[in-house]
């Protein structure tokens, strides 16, 4: 049997993984992909809990988690086709319409 | 054997979330990505999950990654140049203390080796769909109907966005 506090181990492996190509990268597409990957860190969590801890919930959870992982997907790859339609690039350090 | 299974699934989950941080072409970083959903898959599948695992398998590598191919050919931008986001020193400077941080919280953490044991409920145990399908249409049956409201949103708001000069009026 694997211990729980491994996989809460990977789980957060994972999440800073995710977190640091969000915030290194410049490719927006790969810190929508990092986004993902933290996302997924959540989901092992959730399921590693629900195992250990014998509730369903925690499923129920990560259901919803990937349904929104869904939506954000979609919204954001729109905002992606948007702004590069309108820059050029899509390299997030040049995005910044919205400074003033 | 359940602790190979965990060692290699989670270290190629691990490789496959660093390919997809370090690989310059968003296409490689994509497949990646790709693998690293079919191990995760697999770590429900040892989690006893498995109709997480399916769904993961349906809507992660099938369709949500099919949509960043997609947007990734379509855009098709040859990325020359720097890599990385411009940073100030400053913020390299408070990453190590954040770093310094995380280190010693995780040293003054008890990691417990057992949680108490909680025992079974006394029904029949059903399998993984049957017992989430009941759970879902009963108690969060206002949540399913939610989500299913994000996701209309989402639909029409991707299509809004996506297609350009609109009038708003």
């Amino acid at each position: 049997m694997v211990p729980l506090s491994w996989y809460v181990a990977l789980s957060s492996v994972l999440f800073l993984i995710g977190l640091v190509g969000v915030l290194i990268r410049r490719n927006i597409v790969i810190v929508l992909l990092c986004i993902e990957i933290m996302l997924n860190a959540v989901n092992i969590n959730f399921v590693a809990f629900s195992k250990y801890q014998h509730v369903i919930d925690a499923q129920i959870f990560v259901f919803f988690v990937i349904t929104v992982a869904a939506a954000e997907v979609a919204i954001g790859l729109g905002i992606i086709i948007a702004i590069f339609r309108l820059r050029e690039t899509i390299n997030i350090d040049e995005f910044n319409i919205l400074k003033f | 054997m359940q602790m190979a299974l965990f060692a290699y699934f989670g270290g190629a989950v691990v490789l496959s979330a660093l390919f997809v941080v370090y690989f310059r072409n968003p296409i490689y970083s994509a497949m990646s990505l790709l693998a690293m959903f079919m191990h995760i898959a697999g770590l429900y599948v040892i989690l006893e999950a498995e109709f997480l695992a399916g769904v993961q398998l349906l809507v992660y590598a099938g369709a949500i990654l099919v949509l960043y191919l997609f947007v990734v050919m379509l855009l098709n931008v040859q990325s020359r140049g720097r890599f990385l986001q411009k940073q100030t020193p400053a913020v390299a400077g408070l990453g190590v203390l954040a770093a310094v941080e995380i280190v010693v919280l995780l040293l003054q953490t008890r990691f417990y080796p057992e949680l108490p044991a909680i025992p079974h409920p006394g029904v029949p145990t059903l399998g993984n769909s049957e017992t989430i399908g009941m759970v879902l249409y009963t108690q969060y049956l206002f949540p399913f109907e939610i989500a299913s409201l994000v996701l209309l949103i989402a639909l029409v708001g991707a299509i809004v966005m996506a297609k350009g000069k609109l009038k708003y009026r």
